[in-house]
């Protein structure tokens, strides 16, 4: 199959440019857990989710140094608890599920993003540097009330 | 083309032309929701609007404009349909029309305000799957048709290389099977069983999994038929020839290989798939880079080529020579031109981590506004100006031409406004699939309510875009001057060069296709269902 010259060159480029900007993407993503998308692989049975520990006491706990566990149960249309204060430079671990449909959790302002799916847990790190007001918010679809499922989250 | 085949095609694309200018209307409304211009009355909600939009938009108007035009590509390339041919491809576009008029019953009645994804666990009634069910299921008889009349030709013209036409679109329908396998089996054996009630619950996961197997590939299934267009047709009607025919179809094969085997792209986020797995499927993301280099190479060789034979000079200058003022080029080539930041945005969205800043904001909104809304829509835009007025025995007039890049310029003025607001809020945070975001006026929300407006500025002059769209379009229809407008099919630069034939061997290239699904999938797939959480009950929450 006949190539031009031009377009082999290009192609090479573009070849490795994208080897190049895989390999960062990978050794980033691989290197660092705080890289890594969430992909909890815990399963837990949705409609047990209130007897399930760390379900069963949702809140934030303090595990140590400046360590801490912020637990959060989502359910149509809201986040339990959904008012949080967490104090500054404090690496929490976020822990979510649902209770019912997919939800999304999202604090705008922070990359804390994830997917919540009911029977699964879904887990990410953050460490909130910086006082403030946030927004926890739900950014997945999950009936009529879907735009009032929010909570509120201050760092202080 | 026969007056019969003509007619086959035309009754696909008034379904896509009724369904375009209602949704778009709908997204009129969206967007003066969401910036609180307007309250929808207590009758409509505003999701059960938003499930409209996505299903008319992304399902109807792309399916059937998409077997509209492949009809037409595959007849006047390889032969006009025989009786039981046209009465199968006929079938299929009746298939469609039942689960499309079904499926709108549905969502208008209230009972499947799901969105156009439809996650589980919400439920929506049974009819609403199967009116989805209906409306793949036709498209396999279409499919049918067009594959059965390529390979009648290719028997009657033994050794001989296929129209590059009929090959390309024979390569989006191996492309929209296979990849309608994953949605087919989640509707058939998951949601069909789930909302009869015949079984209690439903693996969520894998339903996403296997919705996602689909929607990926989906999108290819929309950009082919332009690459179509942009291959075949621009360098005829720019005056110049097809750069490659060989390349072109490497080009459609590869686009084959690389978007099926990547739908956890979508689900990056998603608890309950590895990290190791979510990887591997974003490097083969990334595989399509090649391919998109290529056309991107052999079309821009396409308007260098043309632009210097008729005597232009100095690095650029064959860019003034393209015709600017044919809308059957200008309404593509824009479209070609804000590919570049739609590309460059979708390299973000794969972006392993980089995703985690963007997903579910209304950054994606932005991005696909871009991709089908701008690119894909004014290719087919640009395809209808001449392709209506062909399959009617009429003419594109210099009228119509000249509003037609009124139309387009209208159409790319809105898209970039609705667009750049959309992705710039969605930076900030702003979420998708949301009716109003102003979260009791808290301050981080606040920053938000300028762009929602922004968006209803160009959403605006979109519909306006589409209403003369719509009126030229019944124009070129039924009253545009009888006459014979041309079915523009390029030629390729150096006829001499032969077409390897392993180009055409399909067992080999499905073959690939096969193997690096079952690789991408077997393990995750398994997964998902040994380590399966207990299953969810449906769920209705409006
Ligand atoms: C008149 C032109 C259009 C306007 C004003 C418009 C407006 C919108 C808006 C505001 C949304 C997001 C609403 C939200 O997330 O809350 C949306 C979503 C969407 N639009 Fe459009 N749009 C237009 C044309 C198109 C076209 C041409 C297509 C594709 C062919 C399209 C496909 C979609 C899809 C698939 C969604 C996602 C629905 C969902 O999230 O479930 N739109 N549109
Ligand atoms: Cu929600
Ligand atoms: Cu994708």
């Amino acid at each position: 199959m006949h190539m031009h010259k031009l377009e082999k060159i290009w192609i090479t480029i573009g070849i490795v440019t994208l080897i190049a900007f895989l390999s960062t993407v990978g050794i980033q993503a691989f290197t660092s857990d705080h890289h890594k998308p969430p992909s909890d692989l815990t399963v837990i049975d949705p409609e047990k989710v209130h007897e399930t520990a760390p379900f069963d006491e949702p809140g934030l706990k303090e595990l140590g140094d400046n360590k801490y566990e912020l637990i959060i149960v989502l359910q149509s249309f809201g986040f339990t608890p959904n008012d949080i204060q967490i104090p500054q430079g404090a690496e929490v671990t976020i822990k979510v599920t649902s209770i019912d449909v997919v939800h999304g959790f999202q604090i705008p302002g922070t990359n804390v993003n994830m997917m919540v799916t009911p029977g699964h847990i879904n887990s990410m790190t953050y460490t909130f540097d910086e006082t403030g007001e946030f927004l926890i918010l739900c950014n997945e679809y999950c009936g009529t009330g879907h735009h009032y499922m929010s909570a509120k989250l201050e760092v202080i | 083309m026969n007056r019969l085949d003509s007619r086959l095609s035309l009754a696909h694309f008034y379904v896509a032309f009724s369904a375009i200018i209602v949704a778009g209307f709908f997204g009129l409304l969206q967007t003066m929701v969401r910036s609180e211009m307007i309250v929808l009355p207590s009758y409509i909600n505003y999701y059960q609007l938003l499930t409209a939009h996505g299903v008319l938009m992304a399902l109807v108007f792309t399916t059937f404009f998409i077997f509209g035009f492949l009809h037409a590509c595959v007849v006047k390339t390889v032969g006009d349909f025989s009786v039981g041919t046209r009465r199968t491809a006929w079938i299929g576009f009746y298939l469609m029309l039942i689960g499309t008029v079904l499926g709108v019953i549905m969502i208008v009645i209230g009972e499947a305000t799901v969105l156009y994804t439809f996650y589980a666990p919400l439920q929506a009634s049974p009819f609403f799957y199967i009116a989805l069910a209906l409306l793949v299921i036709g498209t396999y008889f279409a499919g049918a048709a067009d594959i059965y009349q390529y390979n009648k030709w290719r028997k009657a013209n033994k050794g001989q290389t296929s129209p590059l036409l009929a090959f390309m679109a024979v390569a989006t329908l191996v492309l929209w099977i296979i990849a309608t396998i994953g949605v087919v089996a989640t509707v058939l054996f998951q949601f069909i069983p789930w909302s009869l009630g015949l079984v209690d619950t439903i693996n969520v996961t894998l339903s996403r999994s296997l919705f996602w197997y689909f929607g990926h590939p989906l999108v290819y299934f929309w950009l082919l038929p332009a690459y179509m267009a942009w291959y075949v047709m621009i360098p005829k009607i720019i005056g110049g020839k097809i750069f490659s025919d060989s390349l072109a179809r490497l080009a459609f094969l590869l686009f084959i290989l690389f978007s099926i085997p990547v739908g956890f792209h979508h689900q990056l986020l998603e608890p309950g798939i590895s990290h190791g797995w979510k990887f591997f499927q974003v490097v083969l993301t990334f595989a399509v880079i090649i391919p998109s280099l290529m056309t991107a190479f052999s079309l821009f060789a396409t308007f260098e080529v043309r632009g210097r034979n008729l005597g232009a000079k100095g690095l650029f200058g064959w860019f003034n020579k393209l015709p600017w003022k044919d809308v059957r080029f200008f309404a593509p080539f824009m479209g070609m031109l804000m590919f570049i930041p739609a590309g460059a945005g979708g390299i973000i969205n794969a972006s392993n981590q980089m995703n985690q800043v963007i997903h579910n904001t209304i950054w994606v909104t932005g991005h696909f506004h871009l991709t089908i809304g701008t690119t894909v829509a004014l290719t087919f835009f640009g395809v209808s100006y001449w392709l209506i007025p062909y399959l009617n025995g009429r003419v594109l007039t210099k009228r119509v031409n000249g509003l037609g890049i009124y139309q387009t310029v209208l159409w790319l003025v809105g898209m970039s406004i609705m667009s750049l607001a959309m992705h710039y809020s969605g930076l900030l945070g702003n979420p998708r699939r949301t009716q109003v975001t102003n979260y009791n006026g808290h301050s981080v929300a606040e920053g938000w309510g300028a762009y929602e407006t922004a968006m209803a500025v160009g959403g605006t002059l979109l519909l306006i875009s589409l209403i003369l769209y719509f009126v030229v379009l019944i124009y070129s229809a039924f009253y545009a001057p009888k006459g014979q407008e041309e079915f523009p099919i390029g030629e390729v630069m150096d006829a001499k060069l032969k077409v390897p034939s392993f180009l055409e061997n399909w067992k080999v290239w499905i073959g690939i296709a096969v193997v690096l699904i079952l690789f991408a999938y077997t393990v995750p797939i398994i997964d998902m269902i040994q380590h399966s959480p207990p299953g969810s009950k449906g769920f209705k929450f409006w």
